[in-house]
Protein backbone atom coordinates (compact mmCIF):
# COMPACT_ATOMS: atom_id res chain seq x y z
CA UNK A 1 0.00 0.00 0.00
CA UNK A 2 1.53 3.54 -1.27
CA UNK A 3 0.43 5.59 2.03
CA UNK A 4 1.45 8.79 0.51
CA UNK A 5 -0.25 8.28 -3.46
CA UNK A 6 -3.09 7.57 -0.98
CA UNK A 7 -2.40 10.28 0.92
CA UNK A 8 -2.00 12.96 -2.18
CA UNK A 9 -4.91 11.11 -3.93
CA UNK A 10 -7.52 12.16 -0.57
CA UNK A 11 -6.17 15.84 -0.66
CA UNK A 12 -6.40 16.12 -4.94
CA UNK A 13 -10.26 14.83 -4.12
CA UNK A 14 -10.64 17.15 -1.26
CA UNK A 15 -8.92 20.41 -2.88
CA UNK A 16 -11.17 19.72 -6.15
CA UNK A 17 -14.67 19.37 -4.18
CA UNK A 18 -13.69 22.54 -2.16
CA UNK A 19 -13.31 24.70 -5.22
CA UNK A 20 -15.09 22.92 -7.70
CA UNK A 21 -18.66 23.02 -6.02
CA UNK A 22 -19.16 26.60 -5.29
CA UNK A 23 -17.70 27.22 -9.40
CA UNK A 24 -20.04 24.37 -10.44
CA UNK A 25 -22.76 25.90 -8.29
CA UNK A 26 -22.91 29.18 -10.69
CA UNK A 27 -22.60 27.43 -13.60
CA UNK A 28 -25.54 25.22 -13.23
CA UNK A 29 -27.37 27.81 -12.08
CA UNK A 30 -26.72 29.53 -15.53
CA UNK A 31 -27.68 26.44 -17.51
CA UNK A 32 -30.32 26.04 -15.44
CA UNK A 33 -32.20 29.04 -14.78
CA UNK A 34 -30.33 31.22 -17.80
CA UNK A 35 -32.06 32.38 -20.86
CA UNK A 36 -29.36 32.77 -23.78
CA UNK A 37 -28.07 31.84 -26.70
CA UNK A 38 -25.81 29.35 -26.99
CA UNK A 39 -26.85 27.31 -24.04
CA UNK A 40 -26.62 23.88 -26.32
CA UNK A 41 -22.87 24.35 -26.72
CA UNK A 42 -22.14 25.54 -23.07
CA UNK A 43 -23.72 22.30 -22.06
CA UNK A 44 -21.72 20.26 -24.54
CA UNK A 45 -18.76 21.40 -23.84
CA UNK A 46 -19.24 21.10 -19.82
CA UNK A 47 -20.31 17.30 -20.78
CA UNK A 48 -17.04 16.73 -22.88
CA UNK A 49 -14.84 15.29 -20.50
CA UNK A 50 -17.66 12.22 -20.46
CA UNK A 51 -17.12 11.46 -23.32
CA UNK A 52 -13.53 12.38 -25.05
CA UNK A 53 -10.72 10.19 -24.48
CA UNK A 54 -8.98 10.77 -21.11
CA UNK A 55 -5.23 10.61 -22.86
CA UNK A 56 -6.97 13.13 -25.45
CA UNK A 57 -8.45 15.78 -23.03
CA UNK A 58 -4.73 14.87 -21.34
CA UNK A 59 -2.70 15.71 -24.15
CA UNK A 60 -5.04 18.91 -24.98
CA UNK A 61 -4.24 20.03 -20.80
CA UNK A 62 -0.45 19.02 -21.32
CA UNK A 63 0.13 21.70 -24.45
CA UNK A 64 -2.48 23.88 -22.68
CA UNK A 65 -0.60 24.09 -19.67
CA UNK A 66 3.11 23.65 -21.40
CA UNK A 67 5.71 26.29 -20.90
CA UNK A 68 5.07 27.94 -24.24
CA UNK A 69 1.09 28.24 -23.72
CA UNK A 70 -0.25 31.56 -22.11
CA UNK A 71 -1.34 29.31 -19.23
CA UNK A 72 1.26 27.85 -18.34
CA UNK A 73 3.92 30.78 -19.31
CA UNK A 74 1.68 33.10 -16.57
CA UNK A 75 1.22 30.56 -13.68
CA UNK A 76 5.61 30.07 -13.97
CA UNK A 77 6.26 33.55 -14.32
CA UNK A 78 3.65 34.16 -11.26
CA UNK A 79 4.71 31.46 -8.69
CA UNK A 80 8.54 30.46 -10.16
CA UNK A 81 7.42 26.45 -10.73
CA UNK A 82 6.26 24.94 -14.18
CA UNK A 83 2.19 23.83 -14.16
CA UNK A 84 3.05 20.47 -15.53
CA UNK A 85 3.77 17.65 -13.57
CA UNK A 86 3.07 19.58 -10.14
CA UNK A 87 0.06 19.06 -7.82
CA UNK A 88 -1.04 22.60 -8.88
CA UNK A 89 -1.56 21.48 -12.77
CA UNK A 90 -3.49 18.17 -11.00
CA UNK A 91 -5.95 20.24 -9.29
CA UNK A 92 -6.61 22.82 -12.59
CA UNK A 93 -7.05 19.34 -14.59
CA UNK A 94 -9.01 17.56 -11.82
CA UNK A 95 -11.24 20.97 -12.20
CA UNK A 96 -11.55 20.50 -15.77
CA UNK A 97 -12.47 17.27 -16.06
CA UNK A 98 -15.15 16.86 -13.09
CA UNK A 99 -16.94 19.79 -14.16
CA UNK A 100 -19.61 17.57 -15.49
CA UNK A 101 -19.76 15.24 -12.48
CA UNK A 102 -20.51 18.45 -10.35
CA UNK A 103 -22.25 20.57 -12.98
CA UNK A 104 -24.83 18.08 -14.14
CA UNK A 105 -26.50 16.41 -10.88
CA UNK A 106 -27.00 20.58 -9.59
CA UNK A 107 -28.39 21.25 -13.17
CA UNK A 108 -30.58 19.00 -13.07
CA UNK A 109 -31.82 20.04 -9.33
CA UNK A 110 -32.07 23.52 -9.77
CA UNK A 111 -34.29 22.91 -12.97
CA UNK A 112 -36.51 20.72 -10.78
CA UNK A 113 -37.61 23.40 -8.21
CA UNK A 114 -40.86 24.63 -9.34
CA UNK A 115 -40.83 28.68 -11.46
CA UNK A 116 -43.52 29.04 -8.93
CA UNK A 117 -41.73 28.51 -5.71
CA UNK A 118 -38.56 30.56 -6.92
CA UNK A 119 -41.24 33.38 -7.98
CA UNK A 120 -42.60 32.73 -4.44
CA UNK A 121 -39.27 33.19 -2.66
CA UNK A 122 -38.99 36.56 -4.23
CA UNK A 123 -42.71 37.87 -3.29
CA UNK A 124 -41.98 36.65 0.10
CA UNK A 125 -39.19 39.21 0.27
CA UNK A 126 -36.35 37.49 -0.43
CA UNK A 127 -33.27 39.48 -2.33
CA UNK A 128 -31.81 37.23 -5.37
CA UNK A 129 -29.02 35.90 -2.88
CA UNK A 130 -31.44 35.47 -0.23
CA UNK A 131 -33.38 33.24 -2.39
CA UNK A 132 -30.34 31.36 -3.35
CA UNK A 133 -29.54 30.66 0.44
CA UNK A 134 -33.12 29.89 1.64
CA UNK A 135 -34.60 28.11 -0.97
CA UNK A 136 -32.74 27.29 -4.29
CA UNK A 137 -30.06 25.85 -1.90
CA UNK A 138 -31.50 23.74 0.47
CA UNK A 139 -33.92 22.14 -2.62
CA UNK A 140 -30.58 21.72 -4.69
CA UNK A 141 -28.88 20.21 -1.77
CA UNK A 142 -29.54 16.31 -2.83
CA UNK A 143 -27.71 17.54 -6.52
CA UNK A 144 -24.71 19.18 -4.43
CA UNK A 145 -23.68 16.47 -2.43
CA UNK A 146 -23.76 13.86 -5.27
CA UNK A 147 -22.47 16.33 -7.43
CA UNK A 148 -19.72 16.24 -4.39
CA UNK A 149 -19.48 12.43 -4.26
CA UNK A 150 -19.32 11.84 -7.79
CA UNK A 151 -16.60 14.52 -8.62
CA UNK A 152 -14.49 12.97 -4.82
CA UNK A 153 -14.74 9.44 -6.38
CA UNK A 154 -13.68 10.58 -9.74
CA UNK A 155 -11.43 12.58 -8.87
CA UNK A 156 -9.82 9.30 -6.70
CA UNK A 157 -9.76 7.07 -9.75
CA UNK A 158 -8.99 9.46 -12.64
CA UNK A 159 -5.39 8.08 -14.63
CA UNK A 160 -4.86 8.90 -18.14
CA UNK A 161 -5.69 12.85 -17.41
CA UNK A 162 -3.03 12.11 -14.23
CA UNK A 163 -0.56 10.45 -16.56
CA UNK A 164 -0.48 12.72 -19.18
CA UNK A 165 -0.38 16.08 -17.30
CA UNK A 166 1.28 15.24 -13.79
CA UNK A 167 3.71 11.95 -14.93
CA UNK A 168 4.20 9.98 -11.43
CA UNK A 169 6.43 11.86 -9.15
CA UNK A 170 6.24 10.53 -5.97
CA UNK A 171 4.15 12.77 -2.98
CA UNK A 172 3.78 15.23 -6.48
CA UNK A 173 1.66 14.17 -9.07
CA UNK A 174 1.58 10.11 -7.80
CA UNK A 175 -2.28 9.53 -7.01
CA UNK A 176 -3.27 6.15 -5.85
CA UNK A 177 -4.48 4.93 -9.46
CA UNK A 178 -0.80 5.67 -10.86
CA UNK A 179 0.40 3.59 -7.87
CA UNK A 180 -1.79 0.63 -8.84
CA UNK A 181 -0.29 0.99 -12.65
CA UNK A 182 2.89 0.94 -10.85
CA UNK A 183 2.64 -1.72 -8.78
CA UNK A 184 1.07 -3.99 -11.71
CA UNK A 185 4.39 -3.11 -13.89
CA UNK A 186 6.89 -4.37 -10.85
CA UNK A 187 4.95 -7.15 -10.83
CA UNK A 188 3.76 -6.20 -6.80
CA UNK A 189 0.31 -8.00 -7.56
CA UNK A 190 -0.37 -7.79 -3.81
CA UNK A 191 0.05 -4.04 -3.10
CA UNK A 192 -1.77 -3.64 -6.23
CA UNK A 193 -4.65 -5.74 -4.95
CA UNK A 194 -4.81 -4.28 -1.70
CA UNK A 195 -5.14 -0.25 -3.52
CA UNK A 196 -7.76 -1.30 -6.08
CA UNK A 197 -9.90 -3.16 -3.38
CA UNK A 198 -10.02 -0.12 -1.62
CA UNK A 199 -10.95 2.29 -4.93
CA UNK A 200 -13.81 -0.33 -5.54
CA UNK A 201 -14.90 0.28 -1.76
CA UNK A 202 -15.12 3.56 -1.94
CA UNK A 203 -17.03 3.23 -5.64
CA UNK A 204 -19.43 1.36 -4.09
CA UNK A 205 -19.62 3.65 -1.48
CA UNK A 206 -20.03 6.67 -3.32
CA UNK A 207 -22.86 5.13 -5.31
CA UNK A 208 -24.56 4.12 -2.02
CA UNK A 209 -24.58 7.67 -1.22
CA UNK A 210 -25.81 8.81 -4.12
CA UNK A 211 -28.82 6.74 -4.83
CA UNK A 212 -29.80 7.59 -1.57
CA UNK A 213 -29.93 10.96 -2.13
CA UNK A 214 -31.26 10.95 -4.85
CA UNK A 215 -34.29 8.84 -3.52
CA UNK A 216 -34.56 11.45 -0.90
CA UNK A 217 -35.04 14.00 -3.23
CA UNK A 218 -37.55 12.03 -5.11
CA UNK A 219 -39.67 11.49 -1.61
CA UNK A 220 -39.91 15.08 -0.61
CA UNK A 221 -42.52 15.93 -3.56
CA UNK B 1 -51.73 46.91 9.22
CA UNK B 2 -52.20 47.66 5.30
CA UNK B 3 -51.84 50.99 3.70
CA UNK B 4 -55.68 51.99 2.30
CA UNK B 5 -54.14 52.35 -1.44
CA UNK B 6 -55.47 51.65 -4.47
CA UNK B 7 -53.64 49.65 -7.00
CA UNK B 8 -53.46 51.51 -10.43
CA UNK B 9 -52.17 49.41 -13.38
CA UNK B 10 -51.61 50.11 -17.10
CA UNK B 11 -49.96 47.43 -19.27
CA UNK B 12 -48.52 47.19 -22.92
CA UNK B 13 -46.97 44.64 -24.24
CA UNK B 14 -46.29 43.43 -28.23
CA UNK B 15 -44.95 40.13 -27.80
CA UNK B 16 -45.20 36.87 -27.08
CA UNK B 17 -49.21 37.91 -27.32
CA UNK B 18 -50.53 41.47 -27.28
CA UNK B 19 -51.67 42.59 -24.31
CA UNK B 20 -52.66 46.33 -23.82
CA UNK B 21 -55.19 47.15 -20.00
CA UNK B 22 -55.66 49.48 -18.08
CA UNK B 23 -57.39 49.38 -14.89
CA UNK B 24 -58.06 50.48 -11.23
CA UNK B 25 -57.96 48.26 -8.05
CA UNK B 26 -60.03 50.18 -5.48
CA UNK B 27 -58.57 49.93 -1.85
CA UNK B 28 -59.91 47.91 0.74
CA UNK B 29 -61.92 45.68 -1.64
CA UNK B 30 -61.96 42.82 -3.83
CA UNK B 31 -60.82 43.55 -7.43
CA UNK B 32 -61.16 40.39 -10.06
CA UNK B 33 -59.55 39.91 -13.15
CA UNK B 34 -61.74 37.79 -14.92
CA UNK B 35 -61.47 35.94 -18.37
CA UNK B 36 -60.91 32.43 -20.20
CA UNK B 37 -58.04 30.78 -19.92
CA UNK B 38 -55.03 32.32 -22.18
CA UNK B 39 -56.58 36.07 -21.87
CA UNK B 40 -53.11 37.03 -20.01
CA UNK B 41 -54.86 37.63 -16.76
CA UNK B 42 -52.11 35.65 -14.86
CA UNK B 43 -49.46 38.08 -16.97
CA UNK B 44 -51.15 41.13 -15.44
CA UNK B 45 -50.96 39.61 -12.12
CA UNK B 46 -47.32 38.84 -12.25
CA UNK B 47 -46.64 42.53 -13.94
CA UNK B 48 -48.21 43.60 -10.60
CA UNK B 49 -45.70 41.96 -8.73
CA UNK B 50 -42.67 42.91 -10.82
CA UNK B 51 -41.92 39.41 -11.45
CA UNK B 52 -42.70 39.75 -15.40
CA UNK B 53 -40.85 42.22 -17.46
CA UNK B 54 -43.05 45.08 -19.67
CA UNK B 55 -41.94 46.79 -22.66
CA UNK B 56 -44.61 49.81 -21.22
CA UNK B 57 -46.07 49.97 -18.12
CA UNK B 58 -47.14 52.19 -15.12
CA UNK B 59 -48.24 49.73 -11.99
CA UNK B 60 -48.97 52.26 -9.14
CA UNK B 61 -49.94 51.70 -5.49
CA UNK B 62 -51.38 54.48 -2.98
CA UNK B 63 -48.37 57.05 -2.80
CA UNK B 64 -46.11 54.74 -4.25
CA UNK B 65 -44.56 53.72 -7.76
CA UNK B 66 -43.42 50.38 -8.38
CA UNK B 67 -43.62 50.35 -12.39
CA UNK B 68 -42.57 53.72 -14.49
CA UNK B 69 -40.83 52.41 -17.80
CA UNK B 70 -41.01 55.84 -18.86
CA UNK B 71 -39.29 56.64 -15.92
CA UNK B 72 -36.82 53.68 -16.07
CA UNK B 73 -38.46 52.62 -12.94
CA UNK B 74 -39.13 49.28 -11.27
CA UNK B 75 -38.82 47.70 -7.98
CA UNK B 76 -37.62 44.08 -7.75
CA UNK B 77 -40.59 42.09 -6.81
CA UNK B 78 -38.94 41.23 -3.58
CA UNK B 79 -39.36 45.25 -2.60
CA UNK B 80 -42.80 45.50 -3.50
CA UNK B 81 -45.57 45.13 -0.56
CA UNK B 82 -47.32 42.40 -2.20
CA UNK B 83 -48.56 39.25 -0.87
CA UNK B 84 -49.05 36.41 -4.16
CA UNK B 85 -51.19 33.49 -3.58
CA UNK B 86 -50.07 31.04 -6.48
CA UNK B 87 -52.32 29.06 -8.34
CA UNK B 88 -50.60 25.87 -7.47
CA UNK B 89 -49.97 27.45 -3.92
CA UNK B 90 -46.17 27.29 -4.71
CA UNK B 91 -45.09 26.61 -0.90
CA UNK B 92 -41.28 25.73 -0.14
CA UNK B 93 -40.98 22.10 0.09
CA UNK B 94 -38.44 21.89 2.29
CA UNK B 95 -39.80 23.97 5.04
CA UNK B 96 -42.72 23.83 7.74
CA UNK B 97 -45.43 26.49 7.94
CA UNK B 98 -43.90 28.07 10.98
CA UNK B 99 -40.64 28.63 8.86
CA UNK B 100 -42.39 29.60 5.41
CA UNK B 101 -43.97 32.41 7.56
CA UNK B 102 -40.73 32.88 9.38
CA UNK B 103 -39.20 33.55 5.89
CA UNK B 104 -42.11 36.24 4.65
CA UNK B 105 -41.50 38.39 8.02
CA UNK B 106 -37.72 39.74 6.94
CA UNK B 107 -39.61 43.45 7.00
CA UNK B 108 -40.13 42.85 10.92
CA UNK B 109 -37.93 42.85 13.70
CA UNK B 110 -36.76 39.79 15.17
CA UNK B 111 -38.24 40.19 18.21
CA UNK B 112 -42.07 40.26 16.78
CA UNK B 113 -41.35 37.55 14.27
CA UNK B 114 -42.77 34.38 16.90
CA UNK B 115 -45.75 36.58 18.09
CA UNK B 116 -46.67 37.08 14.53
CA UNK B 117 -46.54 33.43 13.05
CA UNK B 118 -48.42 32.28 16.33
CA UNK B 119 -51.55 35.00 14.93
CA UNK B 120 -51.18 34.44 11.44
CA UNK B 121 -51.56 30.76 11.92
CA UNK B 122 -54.74 31.49 14.15
CA UNK B 123 -56.04 34.47 11.57
CA UNK B 124 -56.08 31.01 9.05
CA UNK B 125 -56.68 28.81 11.48
CA UNK B 126 -53.48 26.15 11.02
CA UNK B 127 -52.28 26.61 14.96
CA UNK B 128 -52.14 22.99 15.00
CA UNK B 129 -50.10 22.80 11.62
CA UNK B 130 -47.05 25.35 11.83
CA UNK B 131 -44.70 22.40 12.14
CA UNK B 132 -45.91 20.46 9.71
CA UNK B 133 -44.18 20.63 5.80
CA UNK B 134 -46.73 20.66 2.77
CA UNK B 135 -46.72 17.13 1.53
CA UNK B 136 -48.42 16.85 4.85
CA UNK B 137 -51.42 19.12 4.57
CA UNK B 138 -54.10 18.86 2.31
CA UNK B 139 -55.38 20.62 -0.15
CA UNK B 140 -57.14 23.38 1.35
CA UNK B 141 -54.11 23.73 4.42
CA UNK B 142 -52.15 24.28 1.46
CA UNK B 143 -53.95 27.16 0.26
CA UNK B 144 -54.77 28.54 3.93
CA UNK B 145 -50.62 28.43 4.81
CA UNK B 146 -49.72 29.92 1.00
CA UNK B 147 -52.98 33.15 2.27
CA UNK B 148 -50.89 33.08 5.64
CA UNK B 149 -47.49 33.73 4.14
CA UNK B 150 -49.04 36.06 1.67
CA UNK B 151 -50.47 37.94 4.29
CA UNK B 152 -46.90 37.79 6.93
CA UNK B 153 -45.62 40.66 4.46
CA UNK B 154 -48.21 42.83 5.33
CA UNK B 155 -49.02 43.20 1.58
CA UNK B 156 -50.93 47.15 0.33
CA UNK B 157 -52.24 44.46 -2.51
CA UNK B 158 -53.02 40.84 -1.35
CA UNK B 159 -52.67 39.33 -5.55
CA UNK B 160 -54.20 35.65 -5.79
CA UNK B 161 -54.09 33.75 -8.56
CA UNK B 162 -56.91 31.24 -8.99
CA UNK B 163 -56.92 30.79 -6.09
CA UNK B 164 -59.78 27.89 -5.83
CA UNK B 165 -58.75 26.04 -9.02
CA UNK B 166 -57.17 23.53 -7.47
CA UNK B 167 -60.05 22.09 -4.80
CA UNK B 168 -63.14 20.31 -4.76
CA UNK B 169 -66.76 22.30 -5.04
CA UNK B 170 -67.48 21.93 -0.95
CA UNK B 171 -63.73 23.32 0.10
CA UNK B 172 -64.18 25.94 -2.24
CA UNK B 173 -67.40 27.45 -0.82
CA UNK B 174 -65.20 27.34 2.85
CA UNK B 175 -62.20 29.05 1.13
CA UNK B 176 -64.16 31.47 -0.30
CA UNK B 177 -65.55 32.11 3.29
CA UNK B 178 -62.22 32.46 4.61
CA UNK B 179 -61.43 34.87 2.28
CA UNK B 180 -63.94 37.10 2.10
CA UNK B 181 -63.41 37.02 6.42
CA UNK B 182 -60.00 37.98 5.90
CA UNK B 183 -60.41 40.58 2.93
CA UNK B 184 -63.20 42.40 5.81
CA UNK B 185 -61.56 41.51 8.87
CA UNK B 186 -58.26 43.16 7.93
CA UNK B 187 -59.70 45.46 4.57
CA UNK B 188 -57.30 44.12 2.68
CA UNK B 189 -57.03 45.30 -1.15
CA UNK B 190 -57.22 42.42 -3.27
CA UNK B 191 -56.74 41.97 -6.56
CA UNK B 192 -57.99 38.19 -7.85
CA UNK B 193 -57.54 36.34 -10.94
CA UNK B 194 -60.06 34.25 -11.93
CA UNK B 195 -62.39 32.14 -14.83
CA UNK B 196 -65.02 30.90 -12.67
CA UNK B 197 -68.00 33.42 -12.85
CA UNK B 198 -69.14 32.32 -9.44
CA UNK B 199 -65.79 33.88 -8.00
CA UNK B 200 -66.76 37.15 -9.47
CA UNK B 201 -70.19 36.77 -8.21
CA UNK B 202 -69.59 35.42 -4.44
CA UNK B 203 -66.63 37.72 -3.60
CA UNK B 204 -65.82 40.62 -6.09
CA UNK B 205 -67.33 44.27 -5.88
CA UNK B 206 -65.24 45.31 -8.76
CA UNK B 207 -64.56 43.44 -11.97
CA UNK B 208 -62.26 43.42 -15.24
CA UNK B 209 -62.80 41.69 -17.74
CA UNK B 210 -59.88 40.60 -19.98
CA UNK B 211 -59.89 38.61 -23.09
CA UNK B 212 -57.56 38.43 -25.79
CA UNK B 213 -54.85 40.78 -23.38
CA UNK B 214 -57.64 43.39 -23.41
CA UNK B 215 -59.89 44.73 -21.07
CA UNK B 216 -63.57 44.71 -22.37
CA UNK B 217 -65.59 45.77 -19.20
CA UNK B 218 -64.74 46.65 -15.94
CA UNK B 219 -66.85 48.59 -13.03
CA UNK B 220 -68.47 47.64 -10.14
CA UNK B 221 -70.08 43.93 -10.23
CA UNK B 222 -73.43 45.25 -8.83
CA UNK B 223 -73.96 47.47 -11.88
CA UNK B 224 -72.60 44.97 -14.88
CA UNK B 225 -74.20 42.07 -13.67
CA UNK B 226 -77.58 44.36 -13.53
CA UNK B 227 -77.10 45.22 -16.90
CA UNK B 228 -76.01 41.67 -17.61
CA UNK B 229 -73.21 42.80 -19.92
CA UNK B 230 -70.56 41.15 -19.03
CA UNK B 231 -68.47 39.70 -21.68
CA UNK B 232 -67.63 36.13 -22.16
CA UNK B 233 -70.34 35.65 -19.94
CA UNK B 234 -73.70 36.56 -21.22
CA UNK B 235 -73.90 33.96 -23.03
CA UNK B 236 -73.42 31.18 -20.80
CA UNK B 237 -74.08 31.85 -17.62
CA UNK B 238 -78.03 32.41 -16.87
CA UNK B 239 -78.95 36.04 -16.47
CA UNK B 240 -78.41 36.72 -12.62
CA UNK B 241 -77.78 40.15 -10.66
CA UNK B 242 -74.97 39.96 -7.72
CA UNK B 243 -75.61 42.33 -5.04
CA UNK B 244 -74.45 44.01 -2.00
CA UNK B 245 -76.51 43.64 0.72
CA UNK B 246 -76.45 43.77 4.45
CA UNK B 247 -78.35 41.83 7.55
CA UNK B 248 -81.11 44.12 8.48
CA UNK B 249 -83.01 41.34 10.99
CA UNK B 250 -83.28 38.24 12.16
CA UNK B 251 -86.79 37.09 12.64
CA UNK B 252 -86.27 33.36 14.60
CA UNK B 253 -89.35 32.08 15.14
CA UNK B 254 -90.04 32.18 11.30
CA UNK B 255 -86.83 31.25 11.14
CA UNK B 256 -86.21 33.91 8.54
CA UNK B 257 -83.58 36.62 7.87
CA UNK B 258 -84.47 39.66 6.46
CA UNK B 259 -81.79 41.72 3.73
CA UNK B 260 -81.70 44.78 2.21
CA UNK B 261 -79.81 45.40 -0.89
CA UNK B 262 -79.91 49.58 -1.53
CA UNK B 263 -83.64 49.79 -1.96
CA UNK B 264 -84.58 45.97 -2.33
CA UNK B 265 -85.97 44.44 0.72
CA UNK B 266 -85.84 41.19 0.77
CA UNK B 267 -86.81 37.65 3.62
CA UNK B 268 -84.62 35.04 3.45
CA UNK B 269 -83.78 31.72 4.79
CA UNK B 270 -82.14 32.41 7.88
CA UNK B 271 -78.20 33.64 7.20
CA UNK B 272 -75.75 32.94 10.28
CA UNK B 273 -74.34 36.25 10.35
CA UNK B 274 -75.15 39.59 13.05
CA UNK B 275 -77.26 42.12 11.95
CA UNK B 276 -75.14 44.75 9.86
CA UNK B 277 -73.30 42.21 8.63
CA UNK B 278 -72.47 42.33 4.94
CA UNK B 279 -74.12 39.79 2.68
CA UNK B 280 -73.41 39.26 -1.16
CA UNK B 281 -76.27 37.47 -2.87
CA UNK B 282 -77.67 36.28 -6.17
CA UNK B 283 -80.88 36.60 -7.96
CA UNK B 284 -81.42 34.55 -11.47
CA UNK B 285 -83.22 36.05 -12.97
CA UNK B 286 -85.63 33.43 -13.72
CA UNK B 287 -86.79 33.11 -10.19
CA UNK B 288 -87.84 36.73 -10.42
CA UNK B 289 -91.97 36.52 -11.54
CA UNK B 290 -94.01 38.95 -12.76
CA UNK B 291 -97.13 40.38 -11.73
CA UNK B 292 -99.63 43.06 -12.17
CA UNK B 293 -101.89 42.41 -9.24
CA UNK B 294 -100.71 41.31 -5.58
CA UNK B 295 -101.47 37.51 -5.28
CA UNK B 296 -103.00 35.76 -2.45
CA UNK B 297 -102.62 32.61 -1.02
CA UNK B 298 -98.85 31.29 -2.21
CA UNK B 299 -96.01 30.14 -0.41
CA UNK B 300 -94.43 33.67 -0.70
CA UNK B 301 -91.97 35.90 1.14
CA UNK B 302 -91.66 38.73 -0.83
CA UNK B 303 -93.45 40.88 -2.90
CA UNK B 304 -91.40 43.71 -3.97
CA UNK B 305 -92.65 46.64 -5.87
CA UNK B 306 -90.68 47.47 -9.35
CA UNK B 307 -90.36 49.53 -12.49
CA UNK B 308 -89.68 47.81 -15.85
CA UNK B 309 -86.83 49.69 -17.05
CA UNK B 310 -86.48 47.99 -20.48
CA UNK B 311 -86.83 44.85 -22.10
CA UNK B 312 -84.51 42.74 -24.30
CA UNK B 313 -84.68 39.12 -26.47
CA UNK B 314 -83.17 36.54 -23.89
CA UNK B 315 -80.65 33.81 -25.09
CA UNK B 316 -84.32 31.87 -26.19
CA UNK B 317 -86.61 33.13 -28.87
CA UNK B 318 -89.48 32.29 -26.80
CA UNK B 319 -88.36 34.67 -23.69
CA UNK B 320 -87.77 38.18 -22.83
CA UNK B 321 -85.45 39.81 -20.16
CA UNK B 322 -86.85 42.54 -18.42
CA UNK B 323 -84.36 44.86 -16.81
CA UNK B 324 -86.16 46.10 -13.22
CA UNK B 325 -86.17 49.11 -11.42
CA UNK B 326 -86.66 48.57 -7.22
CA UNK B 327 -85.95 52.53 -6.07
CA UNK B 328 -82.30 52.86 -7.12
CA UNK B 329 -81.47 48.92 -7.27
CA UNK B 330 -81.52 47.17 -10.50
CA UNK B 331 -83.34 43.43 -10.79
CA UNK B 332 -83.52 40.93 -13.85
CA UNK B 333 -86.37 38.96 -14.55
CA UNK B 334 -86.69 36.41 -17.10
CA UNK B 335 -90.21 35.86 -18.21
CA UNK B 336 -91.89 34.17 -21.74
CA UNK B 337 -93.13 36.48 -24.70
CA UNK B 338 -96.11 35.36 -23.73
CA UNK B 339 -95.89 36.48 -20.40
CA UNK B 340 -95.02 40.11 -21.86
CA UNK B 341 -98.04 40.05 -24.15
CA UNK B 342 -100.51 39.68 -21.31
CA UNK B 343 -99.38 41.43 -18.84
CA UNK B 344 -98.32 43.92 -21.28
CA UNK B 345 -94.94 44.87 -19.99
CA UNK B 346 -93.78 47.62 -21.00
CA UNK B 347 -90.74 50.66 -19.98
CA UNK B 348 -91.50 52.65 -16.85
CA UNK B 349 -94.75 50.74 -16.23
CA UNK B 350 -94.90 49.39 -12.51
CA UNK B 351 -94.77 45.70 -11.81
CA UNK B 352 -94.81 43.73 -8.78
CA UNK B 353 -91.71 41.25 -8.80
CA UNK B 354 -92.21 37.77 -6.72
CA UNK B 355 -89.30 36.57 -5.06
CA UNK B 356 -89.05 33.48 -3.45
CA UNK B 357 -86.98 33.37 -0.78
CA UNK B 358 -84.94 30.32 -0.94
CA UNK B 359 -84.56 31.73 -4.39
CA UNK B 360 -81.45 34.21 -2.86
CA UNK B 361 -77.81 32.88 -2.97
CA UNK B 362 -76.45 34.34 -0.03
CA UNK B 363 -73.11 34.73 0.93
CA UNK B 364 -72.08 35.33 3.98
Amino acid sequence: MDWTALGLSLRLGLVTVVLLLPLSFLLARWLAFGRFRGRGLVEALVALPLILPPTVVGFYLLVAFGRSSPVGAAFESLFGEPLVFSFEGLVLASLLVNLPFAVQPMQNALAAIPPNVRDAARCCGLSPLQAVRHVELPLALPGIATGAVLTFAHTLGEFGVVLMVGGSIPGETRTISIAIYDRVQAFDEPAAGAMALLLLVIAVVALGITNTLARRAGRRD
Amino acid sequence: MTAKAGLQVRLRRAAPFALDVAFEAPAGSITALFGPSGSGKTTVLRAIAGLQPMDDARISCGDGTWTDTAAGLTIPPHRRPVGFVFQDYALFPHLTVCEQLALSLGHRPAAERPARIDALLELVQLQELGERRPAALSGGQQQRAALARALARDPAVLLLDEPFAAVDWALRESLRRELVRLQRALSLTVVLVTHDFEDVAKLASHLVVIEHGAVTAHGPVEALTARNAVPGVSGWREPAVALDACIEAHESERQLTVITAGDLRLEVPTIAAPVGAPVRIQLAAREVILASRRPEGLSLHNVVEAEVVAIEPASHPALRLVHLRVGETRVLSLVTADAERKLGLAPRQPVLALIKAVAVEAFA
